[in-house]
C-alpha cells in the first residue's frame, strides 16, 4: 500500500494557527506550491481555498499579478514570498497585487522561511494585510 | 513481529492498588523477531525491568527509540542494565531539535541535581542518533519516525516487519490541528505513520469531558483516539497513555466507550503491562495476545 507524502507537522501547525487567524496568511511548502490561504486571504486573493485548492510553483507565478508602488511591475521572483523562499530568510515588503478577482490591492508583506527537524526547511508562512493606498 | 508492553502509563508511574490490571509503569515497548532483531520504543520506567530480562539474555547490542524527552519516556533510561555494563552498547535514537543535540538534551537528565552520575561516567558505549528522515533498518525491521504534534520535538513510529506493521504514536493530539472528519489524509499528524497499521498503539489519555480541559496539553480523547484509527485504517487500535487519575476501573470505562465509538470486529483494547501481541504478515494485520 502507498503512502500519501505526509505534510511536514510544522506546516500541520502553521495552517491550524492560520485558520484561527483573522490576519491573512498563506503557507507555501518546500517544493514552492502553496499548499494553504485562510478566510482572511481570501478575502484579498479573491479566491476560497476550498475552489483554488492546492496551487503548484508555476501556476501560482501566472495567477497573481503583482508590481511595486510605483509604476513599474515587479518580477514575481521579488515578492517577499519568493525571496524568503529562495534565499530562505524574512523579508517585507509593499507591492501591489492583482488577484484572482481581478482587483488590485496594495498589501504588506512578511514572509518568514519554516525550519524543522534542526535546519530542515519546510516552506515559507506569509503574513499579509491590505493598505489603503497613500497611507504610511 | 512480537511486542511486549513493559508500561503504558502516561505522565507519572502510577504503582498501587488501583493500578493492578493495566499497570503503572510509564512508557516502553519491545519489539523483536525470530531472527534476532530487536528494538525498544520509549525509555519509561518500564524499561528497568526489561533491562534486567535483556542482561539474562546475553545480548550486547540495544537500539532504544524515543518518541521525545519528557520524562514519562525518558527517566527509565538511567535504570536500565545494560547502561550500566561495560560491555554493553546502547543506541539512542530520538527527535532532532533546533539548539541542541540529543546527547546534551538526554544529558539534562543525567545531571545533577536530577540524577547522581553524568554521561561522561557510564560505562557502556551510548550511542546517540537523531532519527533520519527517511525509513531506516534495524536488523530486520524498517523503523519510520515522523514528527506528530505533541508538545516539543516528538515522533511516532512506524515499525515494518514484512508487512506485519506496528505504529506507536503514545502522545499525541492530531485534533488539535486539524478537523479529523474532513481534513484531507496529507493535513493529519501522524496519519502515514498509522496508515493500514495492523496494531496501532495510540495516546487515549482522557475521556471527552477531561479533554474539554486539556486542549493544547498534546494528548487525545478516547474519541479521537477511535476518530484517528479509523481515518487512518488501522485494523486494531489499543489505547495507551492512561492518565496516572484513572484507576482500573476508569480505564475500563474509556474502553467501552472506545468499543461503542467503533463498532464492528476488532474492538479497541487497553494497553497492559505485560501484554504481548504478535503481527503477522499474511495478512498484513492480524494480530494476537499472549
Amino acid at each position: 500500500m502507498s503512502r500519501p507524502r505526509p505534510k511536514n507537522v510544522v506546516l500541520i501547525v502553521a495552517r491550524e494557527l492560520a485558520t484561527n487567524l483573522t490576519t491573512p496568511v498563506f503557507l507555501v511548502d518546500a517544493r514552492g506550491h502553496v499548499v494553504f490561504y485562510n478566510e482572511p486571504a481570501e478575502a484579498i486573493l479573491g479566491r476560497a481555498f476550498s475552489e483554488s485548492g492546492e496551487i503548484p510553483a508555476d501556476e501560482w507565478r501566472l495567477l497573481f499579478a503583482s508590481e511595486t508602488s510605483g509604476d513599474t511591475l515587479s518580477a514575481v521572483d521579488d515578492l517577499p514570498s519568493a525571496v524568503a523562499f529562495r534565499e530562505r530568510r524574512t523579508v517585507h515588503g509593499e507591492l501591489w497585487i492583482e488577484g484572482l478577482d481581478g482587483v488590485r490591492r496594495l498589501v504588506e508583506s512578511t514572509a518568514l522561511p519554516l525550519f524543522a527537524r534542526g535546519r530542515e526547511f519546510v516552506g515559507v508562512v506569509v503574513i499579509f494585510w491590505e493598505r489603503e493606498a497613500g497611507t504610511a | 513481529m512480537r511486542v511486549r508492553i513493559w508500561g503504558c502509563r502516561g505522565s507519572l508511574p502510577t504503582p498501587g492498588r488501583q493500578s493492578m490490571r493495566y499497570g503503572g509503569n510509564t512508557s516502553c515497548l519491545e519489539v523483536w523477531l525470530d531472527d534476532g532483531s530487536h528494538l525498544i520504543l520509549d525509555a519509561g520506567t518500564g524499561i528497568r525491568e526489561l533491562g534486567l530480562a535483556l542482561v539474562e539474555s546475553g545480548r550486547r547490542d540495544f537500539h532504544v527509540c524515543l518518541t521525545h524527552l519528557h520524562l514519562d519516556h525518558l527517566e527509565g533510561l538511567a535504570f536500565f542494565a545494560p547502561v550500566w555494563s561495560a560491555e554493553a552498547r546502547v543506541h539512542v535514537w530520538g527527535p532532532a531539535s533546533p539548539l541542541r543535540t540529543l546527547e546534551q538534551r538526554i544529558a539534562r537528565w543525567f545531571s545533577p541535581p536530577l540524577f547522581p552520575v553524568t554521561l561522561a561516567e557510564v560505562p557502556s558505549q551510548l550511542v546517540f542518533h537523531d532519527v533520519p528522515a527517511d525509513a531506516w533498518e534495524i536488523g530486520g525491521l524498517r523503523v519510520d519516525a515522523q514528527p506528530v504534534w505533541h508538545s516539543g520535538p516528538t515522533v511516532g513510529y512506524r515499525v515494518d516487519a514484512g508487512g506485519a506493521v506496528l505504529a506507536y504514536i503514545p502522545d499525541h493530539e492530531p485534533a488539535l490541528a486539524a478537523d479529523l472528519a474532513d481534513r484531507s489524509v496529507d493535513w493529519i499528524s501522524g496519519h502515514s505513520l498509522a496508515q493500514g497499521a495492523g496494531v496501532l498503539l495510540h495516546d487515549a489519555q482522557y475521556t471527552l469531558d477531561e479533554y474539554a480541559a486539556h486542549v493544547g496539553w498534546g494528548h487525545s480523547s478516547v474519541d479521537d483516539a477511535v476518530a484517528f484509527a479509523r481515518v487512518a485504517g488501522a485494523r486494531r487500535l489499543v489505547l495507551f497513555h492512561h492518565d496516572p487519575t484513572h484507576a482500573d476501573a476508569d480505564l475500563e470505562s474509556i474502553e467501552a466507550t472506545a468499543r461503542e465509538l467503533w463498532g464492528g470486529d476488532e474492538s479497541p483494547t487497553l494497553a497492559a503491562e505485560g501484554m504481548e501481541l504478535t503481527l503477522t504478515a499474511g495478512s498484513g494485520t492480524s494480530a494476537s495476545e499472549a
